[in-house]
This record gives C-alpha cells, sequence and structure tokens, in this order.
C-alpha cells in the first residue's frame, strides 16, 4: 500500500462522525492480545493527544485559524478517545505503566535507527537508555507492590535490566535542551520522528502525573513523582529539537502528515484485524485533515505544500522487538551525559547539573530504593529467590 | 461451559515466546546483582506512616440522644465515635452491595447464553438485593436516632470502600463471567458478616440491645447470602470442570 500525501483528499471532514457506542468499543484483551497492539494503541493515544494540545494552543495565538481548529480538533479528540478507550479495565495502573515505557523503548529504539541525522539519532539514542532504565525501576515497583510480573505485559519483547540509572538521569533544566533540525534542510521524516516521540513522551509525562497521586503507597507516590519528571526533561529534550522557526502552518501541516505517518504504519503492522480497522479508518481521516490544512497553508501563506511535505510517506515505523540495538546502545552509551546541548562522558557533567541532582536526591532516591536487590525473573523475583 | 475457562491464545507466560524468553534470560545473566533489599522501601514508607496523620475524622454528632442516651450508663467508658464510625461503614456498605446486585442482575438478565443461569436463581439474587437495601435503611435510620449524620462518610466507609473498589469493576466490566462476578461477590459477602457479627457484638457492648436485635436480624439474612453465594460458586466450578473432562 502507498500513499501519497500530496494528492490524498482522505475522508472529508464532514464525514468524520462518531456515536458514544462506537467511541467505546470492546477493550483489547491484557491476556490474549499481542504486546504491540498495545504499544500501537499507546502511541496513538499519544499522538491524538498531542494534535490536540498543537490546536488549542494555536488557536490562542491565531483568530482567523480558530474555525478550521476547531473543527479537527473535535475529531482528534474522539479518535484519542476511541483509541485510549480500548485499554482494558484489568490493566492496573502499574500494567499500563509498563506499557507506556514498553513504547517509549521499541519505538523511540526503532526510531533512532531510521534517523537520518546523526545527532537526532544520538539524542533518541540517549532518551531510550533512560526509559530503559524507567522499565526496569517499575517492574519492580510491580512486583514488590502488586506481586505481579512484567513480563505478563512486555510477552518476552524487552529486557528489563537497568539502563542509565534514573537517579543519575536529573539534570539542569538547560542541559536537557538539543540544537534543534534545520527547518529549511532537515529531511520531512526527522521532523515527523521529533512529533513522534515528543507526543510519546509528552502523553507519558501527563500519564504520570495523573495516576501518581492515585497510589496509596509512598514508594509508589515517590517514584511516579520522581519518573514524571523525567519524563518532563524527556519533553524538554524533544521538543528543543524542533525547529522554532517553522510558521504555525508548516507545523500543523507536519502534525497531520505525522499522523497520518504513523496510522499508516500501525495499519502494516497490526495483527488484531478488528483494530487494524480502526488505523485503516484514522489513516483515512488524518489525510481528510491534512487536505483541509493544506489548503489552508496555501490560502494564508501562499505557498506550495510540496515544499515541507514529502510526496511518499516514508517506510513504516516497525513494531518489533529492537532487544538486539537496545543492549549494544547500552554497551557502548550508557556512560554518555548531557551538558548543553551536547553529549559528554559522565566525567563532564555540568556542575549545574550535578549542583541540581544533589539536591533533589538528598533525601533519598525511589528509584534505587524500590529495585535495591531487584533481578526480573520469570513469575517475579519471588520464583527466583526460592528456587 | 463459561466463556472465562476456555483454552486460547493468553500471551502473558514466558513459555508463549520461548525464543524472545531465553534470550531475555541470558540478558538477565549478564547483569550482577546483589541480595533483595528492601529496607529503602521501608524506609520510605516508615517515613509517612510515622506521620500518623488519619484518613480523616468520625463527624461530630449534633447532639447525642435516643438510644445512645436511654443505654447512658453503659455508654460510660465507651468511645460513641468508634459506634458512629462503624454504623457509617455499614451504611456504605450495604448501600454499595445494592448497587453491585444491581449490577450483577443486569448482566446476567442481558447475557442470554450464559449456562450458569441454570444454577443461580435471579429472584433469589434480587431478594438478597432488596435485602441489602433494607439493611442500609436500618442503619440510616439507627444513626439519625442516636443523631448521627448518615449523610457524612466516615473514615471506616472511606476506607471499606477502598477495600471495595476492584469488587465493582469485576462486576460492571462486560467480559467477566457469572462464576468471576460470583466470586467477588463472594468477598463482598464475608467481610459482610464479619462486619456484622461485630457491630453486634459493639451495639451489645454498648448497651444497645434493642440496635443489637435488629442487627442480628440483618446478619441472619447476610449468613444466608454468604452460605447461598458460596454455593453458586461451588456448583458452577465443578460444574465446569465436569464438562471440561
Amino acid at each position: 500500500m502507498s500513499v501519497n500525501l500530496l494528492d490524498a483528499r482522505g475522508t472529508p471532514l464532514d464525514q468524520q462522525r462518531f456515536t458514544w457506542r462506537d467511541l467505546v468499543q470492546d477493550p483489547i484483551s491484557k491476556l490474549d492480545d499481542d504486546a504491540f497492539t498495545r504499544v500501537r494503541i499507546i502511541l496513538a493515544n499519544g499522538l491524538e493527544q498531542q494534535a490536540n494540545r498543537f490546536q488549542h494552543m494555536c488557536s490562542q495565538m491565531n483568530k482567523e485559524l480558530r474555525e478550521p481548529l476547531a473543527m479537527i480538533r473535535r475529531v482528534e479528540h474522539h479518535q484519542q478517545t476511541m483509541i485510549n478507550w480500548l485499554l482494558s479495565s484489568d490493566h492496573s495502573p502499574i500494567e499500563t505503566t509498563i506499557g507506556y515505557e514498553q513504547v517509549a523503548i521499541e519505538v523511540t529504539a526503532a526510531i533512532a535507527q531510521q534517523e537520518p541525522d546523526p545527532y537526532l539519532a544520538q539524542v533518541y539514542r540517549f532518551g531510550l537508555l533512560e526509559d530503559f532504565d524507567h522499565m526496569y525501576r517499575y517492574s519492580a515497583l510491580l512486583d514488590r507492590v502488586e506481586g505481579k510480573d512484567a513480563n505478563n505485559i512486555l510477552q518476552s519483547y524487552t529486557d528489563i535490566v537497568p539502563g542509565r540509572p534514573t537517579v543519575d538521569e536529573h539534570r539542569h533544566p538547560t542541559d536537557d535542551l538539543r540544537d534543534h533540525y534545520d527547518r529549511k534542510t532537515a529531511a520531512p521524516v526527522s521532523k515527523m520522528n521529533a512529533l513522534t516521540i515528543m507526543s510519546g513522551e509528552y502523553q507519558t509525562r501527563d500519564y504520570y502525573m495523573n495516576i501518581g497521586p492515585t497510589f496509596s503507597d509512598p514508594v509508589a507516590r515517590q517514584l511516579y513523582a520522581e519518573i514524571a519528571s523525567i519524563e518532563e526533561q524527556h519533553v524538554t529534550q524533544y521538543g528543543s529539537i524542533i525547529d522554532p522557526d517553522e510558521t504555525m502552518l508548516e507545523k500543523w501541516l507536519l502534525y497531520e502528515a505525522n499522523e497520518a505517518y504513523n496510522y499508516y504504519s500501525l495499519l502494516e503492522s497490526e495483527t488484531n484485524p478488528r483494530i487494524k480497522a480502526i488505523w485503516e479508518r484514522f489513516l483515512e481521516y488524518e489525510l481528510g485533515h491534512l487536505d483541509v490544512v493544506k489548503n489552508l497553508f496555501k490560502k494564508y501563506e501562499r505557498r506550495d505544500p510540496a515544499e515541507i511535505l514529502p510526496e511518499a510517506l516514508p517506510t513504516p515505523i516497525p513494531f518489533e522487538s529492537q532487544r538486539d540495538f537496545v543492549r549494544k546502545t547500552l554497551e557502548e552509551e550508557i556512560n554518555l551525559r548531557a551538558n548543553g546541548t551536547q553529549f559528554v562522558d559522565k566525567s563532564e557533567e555540568s556542575k549545574a547539573s550535578l549542583d541540581y541532582r544533589n539536591h533533589i536526591n538528598s533525601e533519598g532516591s525511589p528509584s534505587e530504593a524500590v529495585s535495591a536487590g531487584y533481578q526480573w525473573a520469570p513469575g517475579t523475583e519471588l520464583a527466583r529467590k526460592s528456587s | 461451559m463459561e466463556k472465562s475457562t476456555q483454552l486460547g491464545m493468553n500471551r502473558t507466560g514466558a513459555d508463549m515466546s520461548p525464543i524472545h524468553s531465553k534470550a531475555m534470560l541470558k540478558g538477565q545473566s549478564l547483569f550482577k546483582v546483589g541480595p533483595i533489599d528492601s529496607t529503602g522501601m521501608a524506609a520510605i514508607r516508615s517515613s509517612y506512616v510515622q506521620l500518623k496523620e488519619p484518613v480523616g475524622s468520625v463527624p461530630l454528632p449534633g447532639t447525642f440522644k435516643g438510644v445512645l442516651t436511654s443505654g447512658k450508663e453503659k455508654m460510660t467508658g465507651h468511645n460513641p465515635e468508634v459506634l458512629i464510625n462503624k454504623l457509617g461503614e455499614r451504611l456504605a456498605f450495604e448501600r454499595s452491595g445494592v448497587r453491585l446486585y444491581d449490577a450483577l442482575i443486569m448482566k446476567i438478565e442481558a447475557d442470554k447464553a450464559d449456562e450458569g443461569k441454570d444454577i443461580v436463581s435471579i429472584n433469589l439474587l434480587k431478594q438478597f438485593r432488596e435485602e441489602e437495601y433494607e439493611h442500609f435503611l436500618m442503619v440510616k435510620e439507627v444513626m439519625e436516632s442516636v443523631g448521627a449524620d448518615p449523610t457524612a462518610q466516615t473514615p471506616d466507609a472511606d476506607v471499606a470502600g477502598l477495600a471495595a473498589l476492584g469488587i465493582q469493576k469485576v462486576m460492571t466490566e462486560p467480559r467477566t463471567s457469572l462464576s468471576q462476578c460470583l466470586e467477588a461477590l463472594l468477598t463482598a459477602e464475608m467481610t459482610d458478616n464479619g462486619a456484622w457479627e461485630l457491630l453486634v457484638e459493639l451495639c451489645e457492648e454498648m448497651g444497645l440491645d434493642d440496635t443489637s436485635a435488629e442487627f442480628r436480624r440483618a446478619l441472619a439474612q447476610e449468613e444466608k447470602h454468604l452460605e447461598q453465594i458460596k454455593s453458586w460458586v461451588r456448583q458452577l466450578t465443578m460444574g465446569q470442570a465436569e464438562k471440561a473432562l
């Protein structure tokens, strides 16, 4: 299947409608569906959430675009609803968290490998090793608080071992800023990758901020506070690789194209036919949104969307275990740290970050406490202990 | 057979992905870890437990009156707030219990295919629902008679509600089977039985003889609920096991 972004019209906006029954479909099975179906659902939810957020911000800064923004945004909102409601009620909040971190690891690793810009690829690998460590800490939490095995969610696709230690990930805000791509020279896929990963991290930050206070256990409350803070750092990092000189409509075009690219990728890899039909429907919806924005771009900027968009969509994002790449990255880059916009050895960290970290960790580290002596074993560490 | 006990493509176990699981275990062997250590977690929990802030307080009654006044002598040496807290808990539990039965009854009536209906009597479930409702009203009246506010949420009501959250989720989840729901209901009824026994004893201890007699009647009904639900769970499970042979 090929999609031509410049010619495709998609589903007309006035035909993009829902009913409550349509929005709230039967959820996936936590036990029987493939883990990558959940990964795709979580990623798509993050993309829709970010599309909605971006369009709200635009609306606050532009009077003329308010009406088309409101119309498209309502659909994006309902798309997000249908997608997010596919997660079944038997996922505990920590189990869903394991799913979120699986998205962060597997999707970031896939994108790091297809990213043509070496600096941006490094940015993704840097963030990857941090999310990888979160998986280890949250798996310990799930085991030690709920008595459950994180691998019931991961289905053996993703390793559970430490990455760059979460306790060392806390940096001064200025060490989370990165150099941005150049809107005039960057490949379209680089621009779209940035939106995909930033969207994923942003929803993760928001999810942890929402569920953190629902826990009774002070260890869980502290751990979510700690890792939400890193996710905030990651949103800062990934937000800063985007060129701030892109016009609002240029950005909007890229958002819509990226949503289409992602649905196309989800569609290509989905194994659950019912969910696949949703990705197919929403690819057409996004192409419909893109069509509206292409016309707005021509009207207000008097420019050709072909200046921004590629004709064909890039190779689909693969949804499969990236174990070997993650292990190699871990081996080679675990000691990297950030100093300003550059990546340096841990011996060269900025004083600002060291001071920040020393203070925030000065009354103890939840991520270290929750995982002291933790090693994943099939059936939880209690199974390991008795063997 | 109920849909909860079908064989299928459950992917959660390590055995379902032998190649990936082997690779995952190999990764573990490269990573050295010390002994399991929960001291850090204990230290965090302890630092909060030591603050000793309760979830909240028992609401102040306007005035103690009615039964509490008539049993004044025996009330001496007892804290009436304990009774109010427990009455509030029972009221909330019985009220939520009505909703649990409502959810189950609706589910059974909606599911035409469920084989369990030849074992589980919907009329009996409706009767139990009515009894839960009567118990709620009974506790409400007792609270009003002692000057306590039955609309307030007492600390034990709040915490009992927290403990029962999962039961409500099981009952209203469309994908759960009749036996899964009944097993969740069994948890509620077992807790309820223990709680009524305690409430009867507390009222007796406080000299509230009329109230404790009323509560005894509720306890007797709750014992029947428990016995019946336990029996249904047993019959459904054994029935499924037989058919599977």
